[in-house]
């Protein structure tokens, strides 16, 4: 075999075991850490992961790596990575035709709503302040419910002084920048 | 013309409306900017010289770290404004009260990139669980081997538990304070980043000294004088001294950790399997 089929060859057994850990859950919450990556993987794991993602563009799926802290602005560093999480995801979007993986339109909406407000007070907002602003298109007895359904699934989080913030779903699901923009682009 | 006394007075009004006032901003998140901090530690500085008594001198530098709070909130709002995710809140909120719903939602799918997963069982795991569910011997045979010979519950005096060598012939605040000793130690010694591994301390040579510490080893986390690092997605428990008893744990709310100390755990750790 030549140099680059073995090169293709070791990549292609590499971006296998990469989806098998990437797809499957390992762990309470979905998504692999870096460091799990390159103890299975190999030290050239982001480049396996590179791969990967292109082979997914195909099918409308894409390798999201959501990073500790803030995404870095340069090139993020081996440490930085290996405390990264990442995640397979959508790379296109849904649409309202195709089904809303077993969401309600209202709970969704509400989602939308919550998530929105929250990054425009600057990633903080108290409960009752987001629960007055849903009322206003949530029956009543439904808003509570929601969000404790949110905070379950990991879109947001809750401190013991009832503040809300978003949690590591909605840091991995949602194009926050796009979301405000568009958000704002809409013709009311 | 105010004497010295009222002047005093009139001081340590305005240093607490302005710790009340940092204060709310602190907890309601509104516009650090409404502080004018200029103003505020002319105050504090026009006050100073007057402060003799600790408890004004303690006013004096409260307020000097509120307002350092407010000055370090009134960065990061410049930061969050200077960034492309700023938007005003008030036009935000705005557009989301008088958007559809229908359009709200057409919005965030555009947005929106959910995790994809997969659950599936596959022919190997299948095979797998057949292989374990084969060498698993019946509840019946499992509980001859564990359950202990039956014995009624009741309670144990302190005596008791020192002839059964549960506890020492000491006090216990004593035994507790030597076990925490003994925990920083450790520390010292063998641990990293001012931790050990929670069965690197607790485990001994004996199963029976095994539990024993780690009933201490609660106690010290309970009293305050350690804290337990769990991180659940690695399996790794740490145990961290405390430099000195913590005895007020804020408002955070407690929480209690079960710890399986089981003999076969035991044996795990004993064979270098466990962390």
């Amino acid at each position: 075999m030549s140099k680059r089929g073995r090169r293709k060859a070791y990549y292609a057994r590499k971006v296998k075991t990469a989806i098998h850990m990437l797809f499957f859950r390992r762990h309470r919450k979905p998504g692999v850490k870096g460091w799990e990556l390159r103890r299975t993987l190999g030290s050239d794991y982001p480049k396996v992961l590179s791969v990967l993602d292109n082979y997914l563009k195909a099918l409308d799926l894409q390798v999201k790596t959501v990073f500790e802290v803030e995404k870095p602005a340069e090139k993020p560093t081996p440490e930085q990575l290996d405390k990264a999480r990442f995640y397979i995801t959508l790379r296109g979007e849904l649409t309202p035709k195709t089904k809303m993986i077993g969401w309600r339109i209202d709970d969704l909406a509400g989602l939308a709503i919550t998530i929105s407000y929250i990054l425009s007070k600057r990633g903080k907002a108290s409960r009752k302040e987001v629960e007055e602003l849903l009322r206003d298109k949530l029956s009543g007895w439904r808003v509570g419910i929601n969000i404790d359904r949110y905070i379950r699934y990991g879109y947001l989080t809750q401190d013991e002084n009832e503040q809300l913030y978003l949690d590591w779903r909605t840091r991995a699901e949602v194009d926050q920048k796009a979301l405000i923009d568009l958000l704002l682009g809409v013709e009311t | 013309m105010r004497s010295k006394g009222q002047r005093k007075k009139l001081g340590r009004e305005k240093l607490q409306r302005v710790t009340d006032m940092c204060r709310s901003v602190e907890e309601r998140s509104i516009d650090p900017f409404l502080i004018d901090v200029d103003e505020v530690i002319k105050v504090i500085r026009e006050y100073f010289s007057e402060w003799e008594l600790p408890e004004d001198l303690c006013l004096d530098a409260e307020t000097i770290h509120h307002i350092a709070s407010v000055i370090r909130l009134q960065g990061d709002w410049v930061k969050h404004r200077s960034t492309s995710l700023y938007t005003d809140p008030f036009l935000l909120e705005d557009k989301v009260t008088r958007t559809g719903k229908q359009e709200i939602l057409e919005t965030f799918l555009k947005a929106w990139h959910p995790i994809v997963e997969m659950e599936q069982l596959s022919l190997h795991s299948l095979a797998e669980a057949i292989k374990y569910w084969k060498s698993l011997l019946p509840l019946s045979e499992r509980w001859k081997e564990i359950l202990p010979a039956e014995t009624e519950a009741g309670r144990a005096t302190r005596e008791e538990l020192i002839r059964q060598r549960i506890l020492l012939d000491k006090t216990f605040s004593e035994e507790l304070e030597n076990f925490w000793d003994e925990l920083k130690r450790e520390v010292k010694e063998n641990g990293e980043n001012r931790r050990i591994r929670y069965w690197d301390f607790i485990g001994a040579d004996t199963y029976e000294e095994t539990v024993h510490r780690a009933f201490m080893t609660s106690f010290l986390v309970t009293y305050g004088y350690a804290t337990l690092q769990i991180y659940p997605l690695e399996e790794e428990n740490f145990i961290k001294p405390y430099k000195k008893q913590v005895t007020k744990i804020g408002k955070r709310q407690l929480v209690s950790i079960p710890i399986a100390v089981t003999a076969e755990e035991w044996t795990r750790w004993k064979k270098g399997e466990l962390t």
